[in-house]
């Protein structure tokens, strides 16, 4: 496996890394803005106030990576969809505000506001990340130059909004997962409702856009029947799916919320692999897309790169794992540092 | 205006307005640090109490800070592609690089340090405060890389139509990385250290017999003094002489220097007009700046003039912004000098008018770090990366003004927004009375 392959992959866990982990976090904040009392609402933003921002710079990282790894793929799509991008980073400006200050302004009017922006702050990312993949698979308007000859309107096509419907679906039944394992009673108990409606919502919505795929880009799927990858992912993903209701009705919550993380990954590796070895194709002409070549920075910098991912990575998910083994269990109303 | 104009416009406010957050957060972090220690280890509740108090506040800033710093690495992508990708070889790597090596670190601690309070080991409580201050401290020096690395790029060559990587070491440590990662970390921590003293002053107002105040006055004017030294003297000094070095125009814009000249004039005051430029109403010292930036009295300084006019930077802006820097500089050395003087002779707690300015020099050196930035940053123009791409080769070519108008004038209104409340809170969650902080019993 050559450097451009394996930036490839990397990029593809920190993004998968990023989707399981803020996912639920995300998947939290829109379910927030159904809770019913200010008590639930403080066990949804406790639920996940240790760990949302850790969890957020695998976005960053992602983003660095991407920079390192491919800049081409990251200047041209960045500013390409950039009026997407940016309100997506005004989402998550929010959100990463509201936590912190709803719970410090005791005026009704501040903390419904903030309540609020904190759930659209969610909403949005939910819908946009999934716009983004959409996109990206259905090709994009690049010029033989691989410069961007697109427009905002341009990415809001029903394909890409389709996608976006399944990536909402799939974080809100990811959250609401991990909120029923975080929480007890009526509100574990709703939570369990949620996510079988979700869970239904995202199935259907999934065999939708995969239809919808052999119609938009049958080029991705001209090469995925003899790679076993391909084979392996899908049996993840059907397992994971199938997992899911069987351990909610078992009330293994763990175990539903774990089955969840492996659809994602699956999911995110199923475009993945369907993809490659392009990055980016492009509408106007296969041949101008963005691939793991033409796109890449230099043997050094990929090299360089790796050696960092190799020292840096298994660190940060050691200790990731030991903190969130620290705040395993439920979350009681009313606790706030 | 033109897309540039609005893309160089909407990097500025929003990069400025991010950098108001982490030299608190980094200072801060490490008052934290002391004050854990010490309540840790000499089992004092008071000082307990210290970590909690000071620890809301960094929370609060803490989360305006990632908030506007995702902004930052994605704006590169989103306004300066084509200078991402002339840069991308180089430029990506340290950006990934904080994200695994530092910022991992400070986030996913901070959550442990937050809730962890009682729940975890007091030992592991401490560390987990000390793993945000170093996670802090490595994020900026990544940042420091990447930003040096437009300065004084090095480690590269051009090929394939763009710079390409050839030393990972050298690009990290080029010239100018350490004297900036020192002058700037030194800074966050007089930012933190007058965060600290500052509240505590305002808390003696109130009760001059407050123990919490007392204890984190020791610590705030502690810090405060030791690093207001070290700020100017060596790393200040040091950085100086490393711009002087490596980057003669800039040095000459902010030091005033329009015509070159053996024995050159360090300027102390003046106020610059252009065209032709030149400062008025100086004082100045004569043959000092030769001296200081080259040990020697006599020695030759390029000015101004001997730089084309299309590559020179801004003179205005450069010369008034880094005069002032210095002049806060200055004060913060003689506040902190004389609150020291004050606690040894035990007389601050009634002196009302050392108090005073202690609360109201709180700001100081943010603004210091602001005006520090814009010279540094305004020095550098008009390249993107110093002799290497000329901002106007930077920005995206595909991103109409139009759409930069309508992202410029959203985060305008929203920074407008978070900054109002995020002072409203600070100023609220600093004037919250220490007693009413529970700290558990000494030795729960």
């Amino acid at each position: 496996m050559d450097l451009n392959t394996t930036w490839f992959l990397l990029v593809g866990v920190l993004i998968s890394g990023y989707a399981v982990l803020d996912g639920f976090d995300l998947g939290v904040g829109v379910l927030h803005l159904f809770a019913k009392s200010d008590e639930e609402r403080d066990v949804h933003v406790g639920a996940i106030g240790p760990v949302w921002d850790g969890n957020e710079v695998w976005l960053l990282t992602g983003g660095g990576a991407l920079f390192a790894a491919f800049p081409v793929v990251y200047a041209t799509i960045f500013s390409g969809f950039y009026l997407a991008l940016m309100l997506l980073l005004v989402a998550l400006i929010l959100r990463a505000v509201s936590m912190e200050f709803r719970h410090n302004l005791e005026d009704p009017r501040w903390r419904h506001a903030f309540d609020w922006a904190f759930g659209v702050g969610s909403l949005l990312p939910c819908i946009l990340l999934g716009v983004a993949v959409g996109n990206v698979l259905r090709g994009v308007p690049l010029t033989a130059d691989h410069e961007w000859a697109g427009s905002f309107l341009g990415l809001l096509n029903p394909y890409a909004v389709l996608v976006g419907l399944v990536s909402l679906a799939m974080f809100v039944m990811h959250g609401a997962l991990y909120l029923r394992m975080k929480s007890e009673g009526a509100l574990a108990a709703r939570m369990g409702k949620v996510a079988t409606g979700a869970w239904v919502a995202f199935l259907a919505l999934y065999a939708l856009a995969t239809a919808a795929t052999f119609l938009v880009s049958p080029f991705l799927f001209e090469k995925v029947a003899g790679n076993p990858a391909f084979w392996l992912l899908l049996v993840l993903l059907l397992g994971g799916l199938v997992t899911i209701p069987r351990a909610s009705r078992a009330g293994k919550a763990g175990t539903a919320f774990v089955a969840s993380s492996v659809v994602i990954v699956a999911a995110i590796f199923l475009a993945a692999v369907s993809v490659f070895p392009r990055l980016v194709p492009s509408l106007h002409g296969l041949e101008n897309s963005l691939d793991i070549y033409n796109s890449a920075s230099s043997k050094k910098t990929q090299g360089v790169m790796l050696v960092i991912a190799l020292l840096g990575m298994p660190l940060v998910l050691g200790y990731t794992a030991v903190i969130y083994r620290i705040f395993r269990g439920k979350v009681k109303p009313g606790h706030a540092y | 205006m033109d897309a540039l104009m609005l893309a160089r416009i909407q990097f500025a406010v929003t990069i400025g307005f991010h950098f108001i957050f982490p030299p608190i957060s980094i200072g801060l972090a490490w008052m934290l640090v002391a004050a854990e220690w010490l309540g840790w280890k000499k089992n004092d509740p008071d000082h307990v109490r210290i970590g909690k108090f000071f620890g809301k506040l960094f929370a609060v800033n803490f989360a305006v800070g990632v908030a506007t710093g995702i902004v930052m690495e994605f704006q590169f992508g989103t306004n300066w592609a084509q200078y991402s990708k002339y840069v991308g070889d180089i430029f990506g790597a340290p950006l990934a690089a904080e994200g695994v090596f530092a910022f991992f670190l400070e986030s996913s601690f901070l959550g442990l340090y937050l809730y962890g309070r009682g729940r975890v080991s007091k030992k592991l409580h401490w560390f987990s405060a000390l793993m945000v201050a170093v996670g802090a401290t490595l994020s900026a020096f990544w940042i420091i890389v990447a930003n040096s690395w437009q300065q004084t790029p090095a480690g590269y060559v051009v090929r394939n139509g763009r710079a390409e990587l050839t030393s990972f070491y050298d690009a990290v440590f080029n010239p100018s990385t350490m004297p900036r990662y020192l002058h700037t970390v030194t800074a966050s921590l007089v930012c933190g250290a007058f965060v600290m003293a500052g509240v505590a002053a305002w808390h003696m107002l109130r009760d001059r017999n407050s123990v919490f105040a007392r204890k984190a006055m020791r610590i705030g004017v502690t810090a405060g003094l030791i690093f207001s030294i070290l700020e100017v003297m060596p790393f200040g000094h040091l950085h100086a002489q490393q711009v002087a070095r490596t980057q003669p125009e800039k040095f000459a814009a902010i030091e005033g220097l329009y015509s070159t000249q053996n024995r050159a004039p360090l300027v102390l005051f003046a106020i610059p007009f252009s065209p032709p430029p030149q400062l008025k109403a100086n004082i100045e010292v004569p043959g000092l700046l030769s001296w200081m930036a080259f040990g020697d009295m006599a020695a030759h300084v390029q000015g101004l003039d001997q730089v084309p006019k299309e590559d020179r930077p801004p003179l205005w802006l450069t010369f008034v912004s880094f005069h002032n820097m210095v002049a806060l500089g200055g004060w913060f050395i003689f506040l902190m000098a004389l609150a020291s003087w004050k606690i040894y002779t035990g007389k601050l707690s009634q002196n009302r008018f050392v108090l005073k300015a202690l609360v109201f020099s709180i700001p100081l050196p943010v603004l210091a770090c602001e005006l520090g930035w814009t010279a540094a940053e305004v020095g550098r123009q008009p390249w993107i990366v110093y002799k290497l791409l000329r901002t106007s080769q930077g920005h995206s070519a595909t991103v109409t003004a139009g759409e930069i108008w309508f992202s410029l004038l959203l985060f305008g209104a929203i920074y407008a927004l978070l900054g109002a409340l995020w002072l409203f809170l600070m100023i609220k969650k600093a004037k919250t009375d220490p007693e009413d902080i529970t700290v558990e019993a000494a030795h729960a």
